[in-house]
């Protein structure tokens, strides 16, 4: 069988890069409308690249190479890539079509779907890269995305906090990422993410293996949302609820899920990638678990199940054994179908209701049946019930659980009172929200049009025929996602019924903890909410503190180094010039005296004596005016040395730049309030004199090696020989800097124009700052 | 406006002279000791001091242009001397072209390039120096 063709890669990539260009010329709905077109298109482009996908197979395409820097660059993508660019792709188109009408007035809309289109391109990079780099790239690409997508709203400070908060937390994880990626891909002789597999040995033998390990697991712990990092992901929460269904739900957090499943069979026999995997998923889980029970807006309710799942996945891709990757995959298709749909019901709720506090809300199912049956049918799938595919799901994380060796006690006790949670949220969400008594609410709820309904109803159906097919699914998408988890071929025997067993057992044990949890949830929750030592003593506290601490020291820093003090800048330049000079030539032995022959002395020697009256002279100047005219002296008689010794154009300039400097100079002082006396005191002189003795010194010894080394005359000879032949001009000064020096010319001139440029700009400021 | 009657008649006539010698400094300047760089600095001092004598306002309207806009003329000039190079393939960017036209001249795009620094500079030293002066 061959394997699909490259531009099945390509094209959802460059479909997404043009649409998120045009979308932002089109009226907000065409461009909402447009980016759910594009996510469509390259999810028949992924599921065609899957079906034509064989055994272990993969499709490759070339992008991103920069051979100068030693990146291969390139995309590939097997079963895993595949899953989730289907994932990223199939809930994009949902979240598009939803975004247009939940957004429907307001002219933002065209923001948020460019935003949201570059964001499905990086997320579809990141996923098909098979290039350390360009994962990378791609991985900081939705953070940065992210950042501004949860400060949509950028008029509320919340917001911005919030944003802060997930870039900080999501950005410091990608430079741990990234070291790690540069240790991994050194020990492996190359940045291909398959050649770093297939040279596993290397990799694990590397001195650095341990810390590279570290700072990968580090990267993904932050960006899925881990603990002791799960605090900004319900933070991020302030983002509109597309945003949160799409970004915070089904596909970013999961990233790092992703790159740990993908460095899975690399690591998979380490005990410390187990270790840390397994018992940092578990007590994610908890954490979520226990703090969606402190919650009652809606949205943080599923945020923190959303850190719970999460957890989930880092932990069955951390238990080693083949079983626990096929439950990994088959519970990450589950989450996203129910979370996400949870999440649109959710906006829905808020969006037609005006409310988004569970415990004031109730009943609505008489006004918006269709909602209604959505969250239903997905908070079944959620609490693992049959015949949806959560159960599925859940009979194989038990199942995993109870062969987990001597682990087996802890990781299914956590397991089952997490479950419990999740059964108990379930209910919250859809029992409670609603039937029972209707509350009152801001608006009048009905139910949403089509383009709404329309993804969370699919997502619960589709829920509810992977459960009755699993058969299909664990062909079709499982195996293929747990072979590239495993390195080794995996094959998913998913069934619904396993057989009276001691897992049913379970599962139907934890059905009736999470009732009983669900009866007691109303409660419940305002006793939890009281605990206030959880919130002071969280990570997020931690966070806060941090955040201060280095605003503060950043601005202590900056009144000490930048004091306004002109003076006070040169005592800095120049002192630390000569310690610099001083120290490099006493401890790295460059002190060297030249060969001296009075002998050679003649008549042009006598430059020199303008030169050291004027310094003299400058050096004892009673007042600026003197002191001015000296240096004026110092830098005739440069010109001169210039002149007798062979340079006649540096000596041209030289006088020009003098001139210059007495034409500036007589602007300038007309200003300037000429003292008589300086008034600097006393131990400012004196340490003005030592800092300025300090610096001549170091220059002189500075000049002095550098004379002491042989001159090498090559470069001299090659441009006197060629200047005329090669470039027609007899001048090899002006030849070099126009012609075989043009580009470091072509430099200097930038950056002069570019000085220009900034100052008339401050100039213009401080004119304008001036005019009443 | 300065008060000495000499400097504002002189002034002006010096920053003819001023001009005429930059050029003649920036043409010479592939085979005699000169250049943009010299060349530049040459005409800036002529027109500071044209405008110490008649004040900045009156200098900068002589001038036609904000400085700024000279430095960007000399920039693009100097980044467009290097497209030629790009005539025939396999040579890089900044390669010079030659021009003779017998007689013994030869013309090439260095010039193009030297105007280019010769401009930036002028326009560098300007815009920095005439806010110091009085309108």
């Amino acid at each position: 069988m061959v394997d699909a063709p490259s531009w099945l890669l390509l094209a959802p990539l460059a479909l997404a890069a043009l649409a998120a260009v045009v979308a932002a010329f089109l009226p907000p709905r065409t461009a909402a409308l447009l980016g759910a077109a594009t996510a469509a298109a390259g999810f028949a482009c992924y599921l065609a690249g899957l079906l034509a996908l064989s055994e272990g197979g993969r499709i490759t395409a070339p992008l991103m190479a920069v051979p100068s820097l030693g990146i291969g660059g390139g995309l590939a993508a097997d079963g895993l890539s595949l899953l989730f660019a289907m994932l990223i792709t199939g809930i994009g188109a949902l979240i598009f079509l939803y975004s247009s009408a939940y957004l429907a007035h307001d002219p933002r809309l065209r923001r948020l779907a460019v935003m949201l289109l570059a964001f499905m391109l990086a997320m579809l990079g990141s996923v098909t890269a098979d290039d350390v780099i360009v994962l990378f790239v791609f991985w900081e690409v939705t953070s940065l995305t992210s950042f501004f997508l949860v400060g949509f709203n950028h008029q509320d400070k919340g917001a911005r906090q919030a944003a802060l908060q997930a870039l900080l937390v999501t950005g410091g994880g990608g430079l741990a990422l990234l070291a790690g990626l540069v240790l991994v891909s050194s020990a492996a002789g190359t940045t291909s993410i398959s050649g770093i597999l297939a040279a596993r040995e290397a990799v694990l033998a590397h001195p650095a293996a341990g810390p590279a390990m570290l700072l990968v697991i580090l990267g993904c712990f932050t960006k899925s949302a881990q603990v002791p990092f799960h605090f900004w992901l319900p933070n991020a929460m302030a983002a509109p609820t597309p945003v949160s269904a799409y970004l915070h739900s089904a596909t970013m957090v999961k990233l790092g899920v992703y790159l740990l499943a993908r460095f899975n069979p690399l690591y998979q026999d380490e005990a410390a990638w187990q270790a840390i995997l397994t018992w940092g998923g578990l007590a994610t889980t908890a954490t979520g678990a226990f703090l969606a029970l402190r919650e009652t807006d809606l949205k943080r309710v599923l945020a923190y199940t959303t850190v719970t799942g999460l957890g989930t996945l880092t932990m069955l891709i951390g238990i080693a054994p083949a079983q626990a990757a096929i439950a990994a995959v088959t519970f990450l298709i589950v989450h996203a179908f129910y979370k996400a749909a949870l999440f649109l019901v959710a906006g829905i709720v808020d969006h037609e209701t005006g409310q988004r506090d569970i415990s004031r809300l109730g009943g609505l199912g008489r006004s918006m049946p269709l909602t209604a049956a959505a969250a239903v049918l997905a908070a079944l799938s959620m609490a693992g019930l049959p015949p949806f595919v959560g159960f599925v799901a859940k009979e194989l994380v038990y199942e995993v659980k109870i062969e987990g060796g001597d682990l087996a006690a802890v990781l299914l006790a956590v397991g089952f009172l997490v479950n419990a949670a999740m059964v108990a949220i379930a209910g919250v969400l859809s029992l409670r929200l609603f039937f029972g008594p209707l509350r009152p609410t801001p608006k009048a709820p009905h139910d949403p049009g089509f383009a709404m309904l329309a993804g969370p109803l699919l997502l619960a159906v589709l829920g509810l025929l992977a459960g009755s097919l699993p058969g299909l699914l664990g062909a079709r998408l499982v195996d293929p996602a747990a072979t590239a988890i495993l390195g080794r071929p995996a094959d998913a025997a998913l069934a619904l019924w396993h057989g009276l067993n001691p897992v049913l057992a379970l599962s139907a044990a934890t059905v009736a903890a999470g009732a009983l949890l669900f009866v007691c949830w109303g409660r419940l929750v305002p006793r939890l909410r009281g605990l206030a030592f959880i919130d002071l003593l969280g990570p997020a506290a931690a966070y806060e503190r941090g955040l201060a601490w280095t605003i503060a020291t950043a601005e202590r820093c900056t009144r000490a180094i930048q004091h306004g003090s002109l003076r006070g800048y040169l005592r800095t330049l120049f002192a630390v010039t000569a310690v610099a000079v001083l120290a490099t030539l006493l401890f790295r032995g460059g002190l060297a005296l030249p060969a001296f022959d009075p002998t050679g002395l003649d008549a042009r020697a006598l430059a020199f004596i303008g030169l050291i009256v004027g310094a003299v002279a400058s050096a004892t100047a009673p007042t600026v005016f003197i002191a001015v005219i000296s240096m004026g002296l110092v830098g005739f008689a440069t010109a001169i040395i210039f002149l007798v010794f062979g340079a006649p154009d540096v000596a041209f300039t030289q006088f020009a730049v003098e001139t210059l400097l007495v034409v500036i100079f007589a602007a300038a002082l007309v200003h300037l309030p000429i003292r008589r006396r300086s008034r600097r005191t006393g131990p400012e002189r004196a340490t003005d004199a030592v800092i300025a003795a300090a610096t001549g010194l170091a220059t002189t010894l500075l000049l002095l090696a550098v004379l002491a080394t042989p001159y090498d005359r090559r470069l001299a000879d090659w441009f006197g020989a060629e200047s005329f032949p090669a470039a027609h001009g007899r001048n090899v000064v002006n030849v070099i800097l126009v012609d075989f020096r043009a580009l470091d010319t072509l430099g200097e001139i930038t950056v002069l124009a570019l000085a220009a440029f900034a100052v008339t700009a401050l100039l213009r400021r401080g004119q304008e700052g001036k005019t009443p | 406006m300065n008060d000495s009657l000499i400097l504002r008649t002189s002034a002006p006539l010096l920053l003819w002279l001023a001009l005429a010698v930059s050029i003649f400094i920036v043409l010479r300047g592939h085979n005699a000791p000169g250049g943009g760089f010299l060349g530049g600095l040459i005409a800036s001092a002529g027109i500071l001091l044209y405008a110490i004598a008649h004040g900045r306002d009156r200098a900068m309207r002589r001038m036609r242009m904000a400085p700024v806009g000279l430095c960007g003329i000399g920039l693009l000039a100097a980044l467009a001397s290097g497209l030629l190079g790009f005539v025939t393939p396999d040579t890089p960017y900044l390669t010079h072209r030659w021009w003779f036209p017998g007689g013994g001249l030869a013309l090439g795009t260095t010039i193009v390039f030297d105007l280019g620094v010769y401009l930036a500079v002028v326009g560098t030293v300007t815009a920095m120096f005439l806010p110091l002066l009085r309108k």
